[in-house]
């Protein structure tokens, strides 16, 4: 399960985003997952919820947007679809993934300190 | 307080990001790359289920090849018995024992570079954790991906684990000596595979018998000649003189 170094490598990104607003708690994680990504979204949220404590998450919730795979033709640019083969066979052409292998941090939600907002 | 819908809680700021999380290994990656290019050697990532016949192909790799400088650095959760194997073939090895990490990543590779060297070698073979998931995920820095599925594995795997279907390069479909006493559709795994991976490449081989090694060495050979080589005369030859995080 390699949901926990995914989750280590967010943390540490959060942090380095964090440090700019000293004083500020993280209240909310956003991420996106691709459905090719090789990412569990349930053990990512089980691994977050078990990492995060004396974290600078330790505060927040994540949230996960899931992204559906989707293959076109590069040439004409046609969809294909779910279960079909990866290949558009008009222009003789192997399909491309155009998204839905994404393990991004889109953004974070922080809470300022009063005299900070 | 709203913590999930993304509509935004008024008392909260938002900070956009939109970074891959997986951005630092993908550096040490493309690092671990330029080393493979520099060097002149074929990276391969090898991957597939624990039993699915990996250390054996190798094995089968130095028994039929002739004049290939090979090496491997094999990837084990708690054992060095897979680098043992491969050295008594014949293929100089490390092992990179990984705890509990269930794959291999880029900055373990790197580090096990620094005690195998892959000057003059031709191929490098990175055998990956046995694990059909999370060895997918991350790039090492190879030049191509292949999957080891064992005939006894069934029909459906790649249909079960895209991920790893659709980054494979080749696909390596072994112990076919196996398959006399198998129920087994090799159409229905090519078929899997067309639905799986965008290029499919499947190659039949066993270890045992030898079949279809012959077939994988000139792949091997063909992805070797893809290499573009330094322009002669490029001086860094030494290995490890120019920056970055040794720790």
């Amino acid at each position: 399960m390699h949901e926990y170094s995914i989750v280590s490598a967010l943390v540490d990104k959060v942090e380095a985003q964090a440090r700019a607003h000293p004083g500020a708690i993280v209240r909310v994680v956003h991420v996106a997952i691709g459905e090719l990504a090789g990412v569990e979204i349930e053990l990512l949220v089980t691994a977050f919820d078990t990492f995060k404590p004396k974290t600078v998450c330790a505060a927040a919730a994540i949230a996960v947007e899931s992204r559906p795979a989707r293959w076109r033709c590069p040439k004409c640019k046609t969809v294909i679809a779910r279960g079909e083969k990866l290949r558009c066979e008009p222009c003789a052409s192997p399909a491309r993934l155009e998204s839905g292998d994404e393990i991004m941090l889109q953004r974070i939600e922080l809470e300022m300190e009063d005299d900070d907002v | 307080m709203c913590e999930s819908c993304g509509c935004g809680d008024p008392d909260l700021v938002p900070v956009d990001v939109h970074d891959n999380i997986l951005a630092g290994n993908d550096l040490q990656a493309q690092h671990n790359r330029e080393h493979f290019v520099e060097a002149g050697v074929l990276a391969i990532n090898l991957m597939g289920s624990p039993g699915a016949g990996k250390t054996a192909i190798l094995e089968a790799t130095a028994r039929h090849q002739r004049g290939l400088r090979l090496a491997a650095l094999a990837g084990d959760l708690a054992t060095d018995r897979d680098a043992a194997r491969l050295e008594k073939a014949g293929i100089p090895s490390r092992a990179i024992t990984t705890g509990n990490a269930c794959h291999l990543d880029a900055k373990m590779v790197h580090h096990a570079l620094h005690e195998l060297p892959i000057n003059g070698l031709d191929i490098l073979f990175v055998e990956n954790v046995g694990n059909l998931v999370c060895p997918a995920v991350y790039d090492l820095g190879q030049a191509a991906n292949v999957v080891a599925l064992a005939v006894t594995e069934g029909e459906d795997k790649p249909l079960k684990y895209p991920t790893m279907f659709r980054k494979a390069d080749l696909v390596l479909l072994t112990k076919i000596d196996l398959l006399p006493h198998l129920e087994l559709d090799v159409e229905a795994i090519r078929d899997a595979l067309s639905r799986a991976m965008p290029e499919p490449r499947l190659i039949l081989v066993s270890a045992k018998t030898g079949e279809g090694v012959d077939q994988w060495l000139a792949w091997l050979a063909e992805r070797r000649a893809r290499i573009t080589r330094p322009p002669v005369g490029h001086d860094h030859g030494h290995g490890h003189h120019h920056h970055h995080d040794h720790t």
